[in-house]
Protein backbone atom coordinates (compact mmCIF):
# COMPACT_ATOMS: atom_id res chain seq x y z
CA UNK A 1 0.00 0.00 0.00
CA UNK A 2 2.75 2.37 0.97
CA UNK A 3 4.73 1.53 -2.15
CA UNK A 4 2.14 2.88 -4.58
CA UNK A 5 1.66 6.56 -3.91
CA UNK A 6 -1.05 8.18 -5.97
CA UNK A 7 -0.18 11.13 -8.20
CA UNK A 8 -2.23 13.57 -6.13
CA UNK A 9 -0.49 14.68 -2.91
CA UNK A 10 -2.63 14.29 0.22
CA UNK A 11 -0.76 17.09 1.98
CA UNK A 12 1.01 19.87 0.13
CA UNK A 13 3.06 22.70 1.58
CA UNK A 14 3.91 25.56 -0.76
CA UNK A 15 6.34 28.39 -0.03
CA UNK A 16 5.64 28.16 3.67
CA UNK A 17 7.30 30.83 5.80
CA UNK A 18 6.89 31.34 9.53
CA UNK A 19 8.67 33.41 12.11
CA UNK A 20 8.30 33.73 15.86
CA UNK A 21 9.17 36.95 17.70
CA UNK A 22 11.17 38.18 14.72
CA UNK A 23 13.10 34.91 14.35
CA UNK A 24 12.59 33.40 10.91
CA UNK A 25 12.10 29.64 11.37
CA UNK A 26 10.73 28.54 7.99
CA UNK A 27 11.80 30.48 4.89
CA UNK A 28 9.81 28.96 2.07
CA UNK A 29 9.21 25.24 2.50
CA UNK A 30 7.86 23.26 -0.44
CA UNK A 31 6.86 19.72 0.34
CA UNK A 32 4.36 17.14 -0.89
CA UNK A 33 3.15 14.09 0.95
CA UNK A 34 1.66 11.44 -1.32
CA UNK A 35 -1.32 9.35 -0.31
CA UNK A 36 -0.28 6.21 1.52
CA UNK A 37 3.40 7.00 1.90
CA UNK A 38 5.44 7.59 5.01
CA UNK A 39 7.48 10.76 4.66
CA UNK A 40 10.26 11.35 7.15
CA UNK A 41 11.29 14.96 7.71
CA UNK A 42 14.84 15.08 9.04
CA UNK A 43 16.64 18.02 10.53
CA UNK A 44 18.66 19.16 13.49
CA UNK A 45 17.14 20.50 16.69
CA UNK A 46 15.59 23.91 16.31
CA UNK A 47 15.37 23.68 12.53
CA UNK A 48 11.60 24.04 12.64
CA UNK A 49 10.53 20.45 11.97
CA UNK A 50 7.82 20.62 14.58
CA UNK A 51 6.74 24.03 13.30
CA UNK A 52 6.38 22.55 9.82
CA UNK A 53 4.39 19.61 11.17
CA UNK A 54 2.05 21.89 13.11
CA UNK A 55 1.07 23.65 9.92
CA UNK A 56 -0.15 20.40 8.40
CA UNK A 57 -3.17 20.20 10.71
CA UNK A 58 -3.60 23.94 11.09
CA UNK A 59 -2.31 24.24 14.66
CA UNK A 60 -0.14 27.05 13.28
CA UNK A 61 -1.02 29.47 10.52
CA UNK A 62 1.50 30.41 7.81
CA UNK A 63 2.97 33.91 7.62
CA UNK A 64 3.41 33.32 3.90
CA UNK A 65 2.72 30.40 1.60
CA UNK A 66 -0.04 27.82 1.85
CA UNK A 67 -0.84 24.40 3.23
CA UNK A 68 -3.24 22.02 1.49
CA UNK A 69 -4.93 18.88 2.65
CA UNK A 70 -6.75 16.77 0.11
CA UNK A 71 -7.14 19.75 -2.22
CA UNK A 72 -8.41 22.04 0.54
CA UNK A 73 -6.43 25.14 1.47
CA UNK A 74 -6.03 25.27 5.24
CA UNK A 75 -5.11 28.97 5.31
CA UNK A 76 -8.70 29.96 4.61
CA UNK A 77 -10.34 27.80 7.25
CA UNK A 78 -11.45 28.99 10.67
CA UNK A 79 -10.90 26.93 13.82
CA UNK A 80 -14.21 25.09 13.40
CA UNK A 81 -13.63 24.16 9.79
CA UNK A 82 -10.11 23.05 10.71
CA UNK A 83 -11.76 20.67 13.16
CA UNK A 84 -13.13 18.70 10.23
CA UNK A 85 -9.61 18.47 8.77
CA UNK A 86 -8.13 17.46 12.13
CA UNK A 87 -10.51 14.53 12.40
CA UNK A 88 -8.71 13.21 9.31
CA UNK A 89 -5.18 14.35 10.17
CA UNK A 90 -4.23 13.02 13.57
CA UNK A 91 -1.16 14.13 15.49
CA UNK A 92 1.03 12.22 17.93
CA UNK A 93 2.81 14.70 20.19
CA UNK A 94 6.40 14.38 21.31
CA UNK A 95 5.60 13.60 24.93
CA UNK A 96 2.18 12.16 24.22
CA UNK A 97 0.22 15.16 25.50
CA UNK A 98 -2.26 12.85 27.19
CA UNK A 99 -4.88 14.58 29.32
CA UNK A 100 -3.57 14.35 32.90
CA UNK A 101 -6.99 14.51 34.45
CA UNK A 102 -8.37 11.58 32.45
CA UNK A 103 -7.58 7.87 32.72
CA UNK A 104 -6.00 6.02 29.80
CA UNK A 105 -9.43 4.70 28.82
CA UNK A 106 -10.96 8.18 28.86
CA UNK A 107 -8.02 9.56 26.91
CA UNK A 108 -8.39 7.02 24.13
CA UNK A 109 -12.17 7.28 24.07
CA UNK A 110 -12.09 11.10 24.15
CA UNK A 111 -12.24 11.62 20.37
CA UNK A 112 -14.94 8.93 20.09
CA UNK A 113 -17.14 10.64 22.66
CA UNK A 114 -16.51 14.03 21.10
CA UNK A 115 -17.14 13.18 17.49
CA UNK A 116 -19.12 9.95 17.20
CA UNK A 117 -22.46 8.74 18.42
CA UNK A 118 -21.18 5.31 19.46
CA UNK A 119 -22.83 3.60 22.41
CA UNK A 120 -20.86 2.90 25.60
CA UNK A 121 -20.43 -0.73 24.56
CA UNK A 122 -19.21 0.23 21.12
CA UNK A 123 -16.77 2.73 22.63
CA UNK A 124 -15.44 0.02 24.95
CA UNK A 125 -14.93 -2.34 22.02
CA UNK A 126 -13.24 0.31 19.93
CA UNK A 127 -10.90 1.32 22.76
CA UNK A 128 -10.03 -2.33 23.37
CA UNK A 129 -9.27 -2.73 19.68
CA UNK A 130 -7.07 0.39 19.63
CA UNK A 131 -5.22 -0.69 22.75
CA UNK A 132 -4.57 -4.08 21.17
CA UNK A 133 -3.17 -2.31 18.11
CA UNK A 134 -0.52 -0.65 20.28
CA UNK A 135 0.19 -3.83 22.28
CA UNK A 136 -1.59 -2.66 25.42
CA UNK A 137 -4.61 -4.87 24.93
CA UNK A 138 -4.44 -6.80 28.18
CA UNK A 139 -6.70 -4.25 29.88
CA UNK A 140 -4.26 -3.52 32.69
CA UNK A 141 -3.45 0.09 31.85
CA UNK A 142 -6.91 1.37 30.92
CA UNK A 143 -7.76 2.51 34.42
CA UNK A 144 -4.33 4.09 35.05
CA UNK A 145 -3.62 7.81 34.75
CA UNK A 146 -0.94 9.23 32.41
CA UNK A 147 1.34 10.10 35.35
CA UNK A 148 1.51 6.37 36.19
CA UNK A 149 2.79 5.34 32.75
CA UNK A 150 6.33 5.06 31.40
CA UNK A 151 7.41 7.30 28.53
CA UNK A 152 7.07 4.52 25.96
CA UNK A 153 3.61 3.54 27.20
CA UNK A 154 2.50 7.16 27.08
CA UNK A 155 3.50 7.35 23.44
CA UNK A 156 1.63 4.16 22.65
CA UNK A 157 -1.50 5.41 24.36
CA UNK A 158 -1.13 8.70 22.47
CA UNK A 159 -0.87 6.71 19.26
CA UNK A 160 -4.02 4.77 20.12
CA UNK A 161 -5.84 8.03 20.82
CA UNK A 162 -4.64 9.51 17.53
CA UNK A 163 -5.95 6.50 15.58
CA UNK A 164 -9.35 6.48 17.27
CA UNK A 165 -11.18 8.30 14.48
CA UNK A 166 -9.48 6.27 11.72
CA UNK A 167 -7.57 9.23 10.29
CA UNK A 168 -6.35 9.43 6.71
CA UNK A 169 -3.02 10.85 7.83
CA UNK A 170 -0.99 10.73 11.04
CA UNK A 171 1.63 13.34 11.97
CA UNK A 172 4.33 12.14 14.35
CA UNK A 173 6.37 14.69 16.29
CA UNK A 174 9.71 13.11 17.31
CA UNK A 175 8.18 9.71 18.06
CA UNK A 176 11.38 8.18 19.44
CA UNK A 177 12.96 11.09 21.30
CA UNK A 178 13.73 10.36 24.92
CA UNK A 179 13.19 6.61 24.68
CA UNK A 180 15.75 3.90 25.33
CA UNK A 181 16.92 1.88 22.28
CA UNK A 182 14.69 -1.12 22.98
CA UNK A 183 11.54 0.95 23.35
CA UNK A 184 12.60 2.99 20.31
CA UNK A 185 12.75 -0.18 18.21
CA UNK A 186 9.37 -1.20 19.46
CA UNK A 187 7.74 2.15 18.68
CA UNK A 188 9.36 2.21 15.25
CA UNK A 189 8.07 -1.29 14.51
CA UNK A 190 4.65 -0.24 15.69
CA UNK A 191 4.54 2.87 13.50
CA UNK A 192 5.50 0.71 10.52
CA UNK A 193 3.06 -2.11 11.16
CA UNK A 194 0.10 0.14 12.01
CA UNK A 195 0.71 2.12 8.86
CA UNK A 196 0.70 -1.13 6.84
CA UNK A 197 -2.37 -2.40 8.66
CA UNK A 198 -4.50 0.73 8.28
CA UNK A 199 -2.92 2.24 5.15
CA UNK A 200 -2.91 5.83 6.32
CA UNK A 201 -0.40 8.44 5.18
CA UNK A 202 2.28 9.36 7.69
CA UNK A 203 4.61 12.26 8.25
CA UNK A 204 7.33 11.64 10.81
CA UNK A 205 9.64 14.40 11.96
CA UNK A 206 12.79 13.21 13.69
CA UNK A 207 16.46 13.97 14.09
CA UNK A 208 17.13 10.24 14.39
CA UNK A 209 17.96 8.99 10.90
CA UNK A 210 18.21 5.38 12.06
CA UNK A 211 14.56 5.30 13.18
CA UNK A 212 13.72 7.38 10.14
CA UNK A 213 15.15 4.75 7.81
CA UNK A 214 13.19 2.06 9.59
CA UNK A 215 9.81 3.72 9.01
CA UNK A 216 10.15 5.95 5.96
CA UNK A 217 9.43 5.54 2.27
CA UNK A 218 10.73 8.97 1.41
CA UNK A 219 12.90 11.49 3.18
CA UNK A 220 13.17 15.25 3.27
CA UNK A 221 15.90 17.21 4.97
CA UNK A 222 14.96 20.53 6.52
CA UNK A 223 17.84 22.94 6.81
CA UNK A 224 17.85 26.69 7.50
CA UNK A 225 14.14 26.98 6.90
CA UNK A 226 14.03 25.21 3.55
CA UNK A 227 13.85 21.66 2.23
CA UNK A 228 17.43 20.95 1.27
CA UNK A 229 16.90 17.49 -0.11
CA UNK A 230 14.02 15.09 -0.76
CA UNK A 231 14.24 11.54 -2.01
CA UNK A 232 14.06 7.80 -1.36
CA UNK A 233 16.27 5.86 1.06
CA UNK A 234 18.58 4.88 -1.78
CA UNK A 235 18.84 8.47 -2.91
CA UNK A 236 19.70 9.48 0.64
CA UNK A 237 22.46 6.86 0.78
CA UNK A 238 23.79 7.88 -2.61
CA UNK A 239 23.67 11.59 -1.93
CA UNK A 240 26.85 13.57 -1.91
CA UNK A 241 25.27 16.38 0.08
CA UNK A 242 27.51 17.22 3.01
CA UNK A 243 24.76 17.52 5.59
CA UNK A 244 23.16 14.25 4.48
CA UNK A 245 26.55 12.49 4.75
CA UNK A 246 26.79 13.84 8.27
CA UNK A 247 23.33 12.53 9.17
CA UNK A 248 24.25 9.17 7.64
CA UNK A 249 27.36 8.93 9.78
CA UNK A 250 25.31 9.37 12.95
CA UNK A 251 22.87 6.71 11.84
CA UNK A 252 25.47 3.99 11.35
CA UNK B 1 6.66 54.07 23.98
CA UNK B 2 8.52 51.86 26.49
CA UNK B 3 8.36 48.15 25.73
CA UNK B 4 6.60 47.34 29.02
CA UNK B 5 3.72 49.71 28.29
CA UNK B 6 3.49 48.36 24.77
CA UNK B 7 3.41 44.84 26.18
CA UNK B 8 0.65 45.81 28.58
CA UNK B 9 -1.54 47.16 25.79
CA UNK B 10 -0.82 44.07 23.75
CA UNK B 11 -1.90 41.89 26.61
CA UNK B 12 -5.11 43.85 27.16
CA UNK B 13 -5.80 43.34 23.45
CA UNK B 14 -5.22 39.60 23.74
CA UNK B 15 -7.58 39.40 26.71
CA UNK B 16 -10.18 41.25 24.63
CA UNK B 17 -9.78 38.72 21.82
CA UNK B 18 -10.21 35.88 24.29
CA UNK B 19 -13.34 37.60 25.64
CA UNK B 20 -14.69 37.77 22.09
CA UNK B 21 -13.97 34.07 21.52
CA UNK B 22 -15.67 33.23 24.79
CA UNK B 23 -18.80 35.16 23.80
CA UNK B 24 -18.91 33.42 20.44
CA UNK B 25 -18.55 29.99 21.97
CA UNK B 26 -21.06 30.77 24.68
CA UNK B 27 -23.91 30.69 22.19
CA UNK B 28 -22.56 27.85 20.08
CA UNK B 29 -24.14 24.46 20.56
CA UNK B 30 -23.87 21.97 22.18
CA UNK B 31 -24.06 23.56 25.61
CA UNK B 32 -21.63 21.80 27.95
CA UNK B 33 -23.84 21.60 31.04
CA UNK B 34 -21.80 18.92 32.80
CA UNK B 35 -18.56 20.92 32.55
CA UNK B 36 -20.36 24.01 33.85
CA UNK B 37 -21.73 22.17 36.88
CA UNK B 38 -18.24 20.85 37.69
CA UNK B 39 -16.88 24.39 37.62
CA UNK B 40 -19.79 25.84 39.61
CA UNK B 41 -18.88 23.34 42.28
CA UNK B 42 -15.13 23.86 42.22
CA UNK B 43 -15.27 27.65 41.85
CA UNK B 44 -18.37 28.41 43.89
CA UNK B 45 -19.13 25.78 46.48
CA UNK B 46 -15.52 25.05 47.36
CA UNK B 47 -14.77 28.75 47.87
CA UNK B 48 -17.43 29.12 50.55
CA UNK B 49 -15.14 28.46 53.51
CA UNK B 50 -12.48 30.96 52.61
CA UNK B 51 -15.04 33.60 51.63
CA UNK B 52 -17.03 33.12 54.82
CA UNK B 53 -13.99 33.24 57.03
CA UNK B 54 -12.81 36.46 55.41
CA UNK B 55 -16.28 37.98 55.64
CA UNK B 56 -16.98 37.19 59.27
CA UNK B 57 -13.69 38.63 60.49
CA UNK B 58 -13.94 41.69 58.26
CA UNK B 59 -17.44 42.32 59.62
CA UNK B 60 -16.21 41.96 63.17
CA UNK B 61 -13.26 44.30 62.65
CA UNK B 62 -15.47 46.85 60.95
CA UNK B 63 -17.92 46.80 63.85
CA UNK B 64 -15.10 47.15 66.39
CA UNK B 65 -13.51 50.10 64.63
CA UNK B 66 -16.80 51.84 63.93
CA UNK B 67 -18.05 51.23 67.44
CA UNK B 68 -14.86 52.69 68.91
CA UNK B 69 -14.93 55.71 66.65
CA UNK B 70 -18.66 56.44 66.75
CA UNK B 71 -18.70 55.86 70.50
CA UNK B 72 -16.69 59.07 70.93
CA UNK B 73 -19.63 61.01 69.56
CA UNK B 74 -22.24 58.88 71.22
CA UNK B 75 -23.22 57.61 67.81
CA UNK B 76 -22.78 53.85 68.33
CA UNK B 77 -26.32 53.30 67.16
CA UNK B 78 -25.22 54.09 63.62
CA UNK B 79 -22.88 51.12 63.51
CA UNK B 80 -25.27 48.83 61.68
CA UNK B 81 -26.20 51.25 58.94
CA UNK B 82 -22.58 52.21 58.25
CA UNK B 83 -21.67 48.54 58.23
CA UNK B 84 -24.51 47.72 55.87
CA UNK B 85 -23.45 50.41 53.47
CA UNK B 86 -19.76 49.56 53.43
CA UNK B 87 -20.27 45.80 53.32
CA UNK B 88 -22.95 45.67 50.66
CA UNK B 89 -21.47 48.32 48.42
CA UNK B 90 -17.73 47.79 48.86
CA UNK B 91 -16.24 45.24 51.17
CA UNK B 92 -18.51 42.35 50.29
CA UNK B 93 -17.80 42.35 46.55
CA UNK B 94 -14.18 43.53 46.76
CA UNK B 95 -13.01 41.16 49.50
CA UNK B 96 -14.83 38.27 47.87
CA UNK B 97 -13.24 39.15 44.54
CA UNK B 98 -9.76 39.32 46.07
CA UNK B 99 -10.22 35.93 47.71
CA UNK B 100 -11.65 34.41 44.51
CA UNK B 101 -8.87 36.03 42.50
CA UNK B 102 -6.32 34.37 44.76
CA UNK B 103 -7.97 30.99 45.13
CA UNK B 104 -9.81 30.47 41.86
CA UNK B 105 -7.71 32.70 39.61
CA UNK B 106 -4.50 31.01 40.67
CA UNK B 107 -6.11 27.60 40.30
CA UNK B 108 -7.39 28.27 36.79
CA UNK B 109 -4.05 29.67 35.61
CA UNK B 110 -2.04 26.83 37.11
CA UNK B 111 -4.35 24.21 35.62
CA UNK B 112 -4.62 25.68 32.13
CA UNK B 113 -0.96 26.72 32.24
CA UNK B 114 0.30 23.23 32.90
CA UNK B 115 -2.01 21.92 30.18
CA UNK B 116 -0.54 24.50 27.81
CA UNK B 117 3.12 23.78 28.49
CA UNK B 118 2.60 20.01 28.21
CA UNK B 119 0.84 20.48 24.84
CA UNK B 120 -2.49 19.21 26.16
CA UNK B 121 -4.25 22.31 24.85
CA UNK B 122 -2.71 21.71 21.42
CA UNK B 123 -3.69 18.05 21.70
CA UNK B 124 -7.29 19.11 22.29
CA UNK B 125 -7.20 21.26 19.18
CA UNK B 126 -5.51 18.46 17.23
CA UNK B 127 -8.37 16.17 18.29
CA UNK B 128 -10.80 18.66 16.74
CA UNK B 129 -12.02 19.72 20.16
CA UNK B 130 -12.30 23.38 21.11
CA UNK B 131 -10.39 24.35 24.29
CA UNK B 132 -12.21 27.68 24.53
CA UNK B 133 -15.54 25.91 24.62
CA UNK B 134 -14.40 22.99 26.75
CA UNK B 135 -12.17 24.77 29.25
CA UNK B 136 -12.54 28.54 29.15
CA UNK B 137 -16.30 29.02 28.73
CA UNK B 138 -17.30 26.85 31.72
CA UNK B 139 -14.74 28.57 33.96
CA UNK B 140 -15.69 32.10 32.93
CA UNK B 141 -19.38 31.35 33.15
CA UNK B 142 -19.10 29.64 36.54
CA UNK B 143 -16.96 32.40 38.01
CA UNK B 144 -19.25 35.14 36.69
CA UNK B 145 -22.34 33.37 38.04
CA UNK B 146 -20.84 32.42 41.38
CA UNK B 147 -19.29 35.76 42.32
CA UNK B 148 -22.64 37.48 43.07
CA UNK B 149 -23.86 34.40 44.94
CA UNK B 150 -20.73 34.30 47.07
CA UNK B 151 -20.97 38.06 47.57
CA UNK B 152 -24.51 37.84 48.95
CA UNK B 153 -23.36 35.14 51.33
CA UNK B 154 -20.29 37.21 52.29
CA UNK B 155 -22.54 40.24 52.93
CA UNK B 156 -24.78 38.20 55.19
CA UNK B 157 -21.92 36.54 57.04
CA UNK B 158 -20.08 39.86 57.40
CA UNK B 159 -23.16 41.53 58.87
CA UNK B 160 -23.54 38.58 61.20
CA UNK B 161 -19.96 39.13 62.37
CA UNK B 162 -20.79 42.79 62.96
CA UNK B 163 -23.91 41.82 64.86
CA UNK B 164 -21.92 39.63 67.22
CA UNK B 165 -19.55 42.48 68.04
CA UNK B 166 -22.38 45.00 68.30
CA UNK B 167 -24.11 42.85 70.87
CA UNK B 168 -21.07 41.54 72.75
CA UNK B 169 -18.87 44.63 72.76
CA UNK B 170 -20.95 47.70 71.95
CA UNK B 171 -24.00 46.92 74.03
CA UNK B 172 -26.53 47.17 71.21
CA UNK B 173 -29.41 44.72 70.97
CA UNK B 174 -29.65 42.36 68.04
CA UNK B 175 -33.13 43.62 67.32
CA UNK B 176 -32.00 47.22 67.16
CA UNK B 177 -29.03 46.26 64.96
CA UNK B 178 -31.11 44.74 62.25
CA UNK B 179 -34.12 47.06 62.33
CA UNK B 180 -31.80 50.00 61.95
CA UNK B 181 -30.01 48.14 59.20
CA UNK B 182 -33.19 47.28 57.30
CA UNK B 183 -34.60 50.78 57.67
CA UNK B 184 -31.59 52.37 56.06
CA UNK B 185 -30.58 49.94 53.40
CA UNK B 186 -32.14 50.27 49.98
CA UNK B 187 -32.17 47.70 47.23
CA UNK B 188 -29.70 49.68 45.14
CA UNK B 189 -27.06 49.24 47.85
CA UNK B 190 -27.25 45.50 47.38
CA UNK B 191 -27.58 45.66 43.61
CA UNK B 192 -24.61 47.94 43.08
CA UNK B 193 -22.49 45.47 45.06
CA UNK B 194 -23.80 42.56 43.03
CA UNK B 195 -23.21 44.40 39.77
CA UNK B 196 -19.60 44.79 40.80
CA UNK B 197 -19.41 41.14 41.77
CA UNK B 198 -20.58 39.99 38.33
CA UNK B 199 -18.00 42.20 36.65
CA UNK B 200 -15.20 41.10 38.99
CA UNK B 201 -16.02 37.43 38.45
CA UNK B 202 -15.85 37.86 34.70
CA UNK B 203 -12.60 39.84 34.77
CA UNK B 204 -10.84 37.51 37.22
CA UNK B 205 -11.69 34.39 35.24
CA UNK B 206 -10.92 35.78 31.81
CA UNK B 207 -7.52 37.09 32.99
CA UNK B 208 -6.74 33.77 34.68
CA UNK B 209 -7.68 31.79 31.56
CA UNK B 210 -5.63 34.09 29.36
CA UNK B 211 -2.56 33.79 31.58
CA UNK B 212 -2.91 30.02 31.62
CA UNK B 213 -3.34 29.64 27.87
CA UNK B 214 -0.31 31.84 27.16
CA UNK B 215 2.04 30.25 29.70
CA UNK B 216 5.39 29.18 28.24
CA UNK B 217 8.50 27.46 29.49
CA UNK B 218 7.62 24.52 31.71
CA UNK B 219 6.90 24.50 35.44
CA UNK B 220 8.76 27.75 35.93
CA UNK B 221 6.57 29.44 33.34
CA UNK B 222 3.40 28.13 34.96
CA UNK B 223 4.57 29.57 38.27
CA UNK B 224 5.22 32.97 36.73
CA UNK B 225 1.88 32.93 34.91
CA UNK B 226 0.05 32.08 38.14
CA UNK B 227 1.72 34.87 40.09
CA UNK B 228 1.01 37.42 37.41
CA UNK B 229 -2.61 36.23 37.09
CA UNK B 230 -3.24 36.83 40.79
CA UNK B 231 -1.56 40.25 40.70
CA UNK B 232 -3.38 41.28 37.52
CA UNK B 233 -6.71 40.08 38.92
CA UNK B 234 -6.24 41.99 42.19
CA UNK B 235 -5.20 45.19 40.43
CA UNK B 236 -8.05 44.94 37.93
CA UNK B 237 -10.54 44.43 40.75
CA UNK B 238 -9.31 47.40 42.79
CA UNK B 239 -8.98 49.76 39.84
CA UNK B 240 -12.28 48.84 38.23
CA UNK B 241 -13.97 49.09 41.63
CA UNK B 242 -13.25 52.80 41.65
CA UNK B 243 -14.77 53.35 38.24
CA UNK B 244 -17.75 51.10 38.93
CA UNK B 245 -18.41 52.97 42.16
CA UNK B 246 -18.29 56.24 40.28
CA UNK B 247 -20.67 54.82 37.70
CA UNK B 248 -23.14 53.40 40.22
CA UNK B 249 -23.12 56.54 42.37
CA UNK B 250 -23.83 58.77 39.40
CA UNK B 251 -26.78 56.73 38.17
Amino acid sequence: MSASPAAEPLIAVRGLAKSFNGKQVLRGVDLEVMTGETLVVLGGSGEGKTVLLRHMNGLLRPDRGSVWFSGQKLNDLDENALGEVRKQVAMVFQLGALFDSLSVFDNVSYPLREHTKLSEAQIRDRVRELMRAVDLGDGRVESLYPAELSGGMRKRVALARALALRPRAVLYDEPTTGLDPLVTDRIVGMIRSLQKQFGYTSVVVTHDLKSGFAVGDRFALLDQGRIRFAGSADEVRASSDELIREFLRTAL
Amino acid sequence: MPASINGMFEEVGEVAFLARDVSRNLVRRPFEARLLVEQLDSIGVRSLNVVNLTAVFSGMVLALQMGQFLGKFGAKIYVSRIMGLSLLREMGPVLTALMIGARVGAGITAELGSMTVTEQIDAMRALASNPIKKLVVPRVLACTLMMPVLTVIADAVGLFGGLIIAVAELGLTARYFYTSLLQNMVLSDLLSGLGKAVFFGYVISIIACHKGLTATGGADGVGRATTSAVVAAAISVLVSDFFLTKLFLST
